[in-house]
């Protein structure tokens, strides 16, 4: 049994009820947790492709910006506890991107420069729950947050909010990305604390 | 007692805060009793663990300040978004109570036989072991030569200066304050750059060794410099801090 | 340099701070295989650059550690805490000493 630390806890600021999922506490910070070096892509180097449907879709960053863009606010939730709520972003929603596509299939892996990957069901991308975000706070997403461009999945743990995306591969089957490979959940329900294998 | 020693490495024991000593307005010295303490050599560091009443707990690494042979005590720098530095500097009392993992490393560590010259290069914190470095020198008796690179913001960012501004013979102590520094302040006033270790550093004829300890920007640029300037990579060892490290 | 400059320097910096090295996880490591490891030595499996674990790239994040060839970047050791058990995936490593 671990002595308790008199007088120690962590920063937490208050919520409303029911608004952070259970075991979440708010923050007003936004923690930067890289698993490898801030790519740096220029921005005429930079793709966003969807394969695995009939035919593969790619745009570059100009064709890219040149799609219709939401802004949105939405709580995020890590699993590491911290919610950060009523961010706010600019992005494509992945209902334009693919529906630009023909493809059958139900399952994605999102990757990223840098060689992140996270796996999402097709149906969290759709219905207005999905963007490849450009912008937070109303200015462009700096490289350590995952700019240019990220995916954001605000329903699901951010860590589903692959940093750096650079497109999805669709799939038949529902494979573990990189964290979903080392017992972090395959789906990652924060309102059901899904955040382990098994939970 | 050695099977003891091993597993206190290995495992969580519980500390004490016992003195405590602000070295500058953002860092604090903790003396720590460890009933078993194992001992612990010139370089190492242990890992802290805070346990909150609603069981979260944190986990981070400190530098020991003090020499083998001397009780544990670490130094801490508070980082204003820090999550552990913030207790350790402020709301620690002598008494309270957290864990202690090690001592660890094997690596960046120094004894009198590892020899010399030794060139020791710290960004801020990162002189927090190599001040233990040169307690154990001075303990030991050890003539090694040393010169210390030492970069901080200001003065007023100085840890340990009252034992620096009195270096035991064969140290010495060359300082840049990168942010600010006092009026007629006639020292270095830049971050550490090739033109600077070319003047400070022990030319690489001499076979020297040297331990770089700070952020990984200042670790990195300082080791680079060191090797462009002839130093074998064996003989630079380095130890990164992040920002959010300590 | 003024006051500005630098501060604008110094969050350039943190960024590239992130990274830290195998001395950041000795404590992990010596928990996980029982012994100092930092001295160990570890051949990546990609580019084959030889380094002692000490020197190795480490990203601590919270929902794990990830080590990194300092020469290539690719992914060596990646130590995962779940429901505290220590998971470890040294399948990077072509081989650790």
């Amino acid at each position: 049994m671990s002595p308790i630390s008199r007088g120690f806890h962590r920063k937490r600021e208050e919520a409303p009820a029911g608004r952070v999922p259970p075991g979440q506490y708010v923050t007003r910070d936004f923690p930067v947790l890289s698993a490898g070096p801030t790519p740096h892509t220029p921005l005429s180097g930079w793709s966003f492709s969807i394969t695995g449907g009939r035919e593969t879709k790619s745009w570059t960053w100009d064709e890219f910006r040149a799609l219709p863009t939401d802004t949105l606010t939405k709580d995020i939730h890590c699993v590491t506890r911290w919610s950060k709520l009523d961010t706010t972003w600019q992005g494509v929603s992945l209902d334009v991107l693919l529906g630009m596509v023909e493809y059958e299939s139900r399952y994605a892996l999102a990757f990223s420069d840098g060689g992140y990957t996270t796996n999402l069901p097709v149906a969290d991308l759709l219905g207005g729950q999905a963007w490849v975000a450009f912008n937070y706070e109303g200015a462009p997403l700096g490289a350590e947050h995952g700019g240019p461009a990220r995916l954001l999945v605000p329903h699901l743990y951010f860590w589903k909010s692959a940093k750096w995306v650079r497109g999805l591969r669709l799939r038949d089957t529902d494979e573990p990305g990189f964290w979903e490979n080392y017992g972090y959940h395959i789906y990652g329900d924060p309102w059901r604390e899904q955040r382990y294998a098994g939970d | 007692m050695a099977g003891t020693a091993v597993r206190g490495r290995l495992t969580w024991q519980t500390v004490t805060v016992g003195t405590v000593m602000d070295e500058t307005p953002q860092v604090r010295t903790l003396a720590l009793s460890v009933p078993d303490w194992p001992g612990h050599r010139a370089g190492q560091h242990v890992d802290i663990r805070l346990t909150a009443d609603d069981g979260y707990q944190a986990e981070r690494a400190y530098s020991i300040a003090s020499a083998p042979g001397e009780p544990l005590a670490i130094t801490v720098e508070r980082l204003d978004n820090g999550e552990v530095s913030p207790y350790l500097t402020q709301d620690a009392q002598p008494g309270d109570e957290f864990e202690v993992r090690g001592p660890v490393g094997g690596y960046f560590v120094w004894e009198p036989d590892t020899g010399g010259p030794l060139l020791l290069a710290a960004g801020g914190s990162g002189v927090v072991p190599l001040h233990a470095i040169l307690r154990h020198r001075a303990r030991t008796g050890s003539t090694v030569p040393v010169k210390l690179l030492y970069s901080s913001r200001s003065w007023e960012d100085v840890i340990y200066s009252s034992e620096l501004d009195f270096p035991a013979n064969g140290v010495e102590v060359i300082y840049t304050l990168t942010r600010s520094q006092p009026r007629a302040w006639k020292g270095y006033a830049r971050r550490v750059d090739e033109q600077m270790l070319a003047e400070v550093a022990w030319p690489a004829g001499q076979g020297p060794l040297a331990y770089v300890c700070g952020p990984t920007s200042f670790v990195e640029s300082v080791a680079t410099g060191l090797v462009g300037l002839g130093y074998p990579a064996g003989r630079v060892k380095t130890e990164r801090f992040g920002a959010t490290g300590q | 340099m003024n006051d500005a400059d630098a501060a604008l320097d110094d969050a350039a910096l943190d960024d590239a701070d992130a990274a830290l090295d195998g001395n950041a996880i000795a404590g992990l490591l010596a928990s996980v295989f029982g012994a100092d490891m930092t001295m160990a030595v570890g051949t990546c499996g990609s580019c084959g650059a030889v380094s002692v674990v000490a020197e190795l790239v480490v990203y601590l994040t919270e929902l794990g550690a990830v080590v990194r060839c300092r020469s290539c970047e690719s992914v060596l050791m990646v130590f995962v805490s779940i429901r505290g058990i220590t998971c470890v995936d040294l399948m990077g490593l072509a081989s650790l000493t």
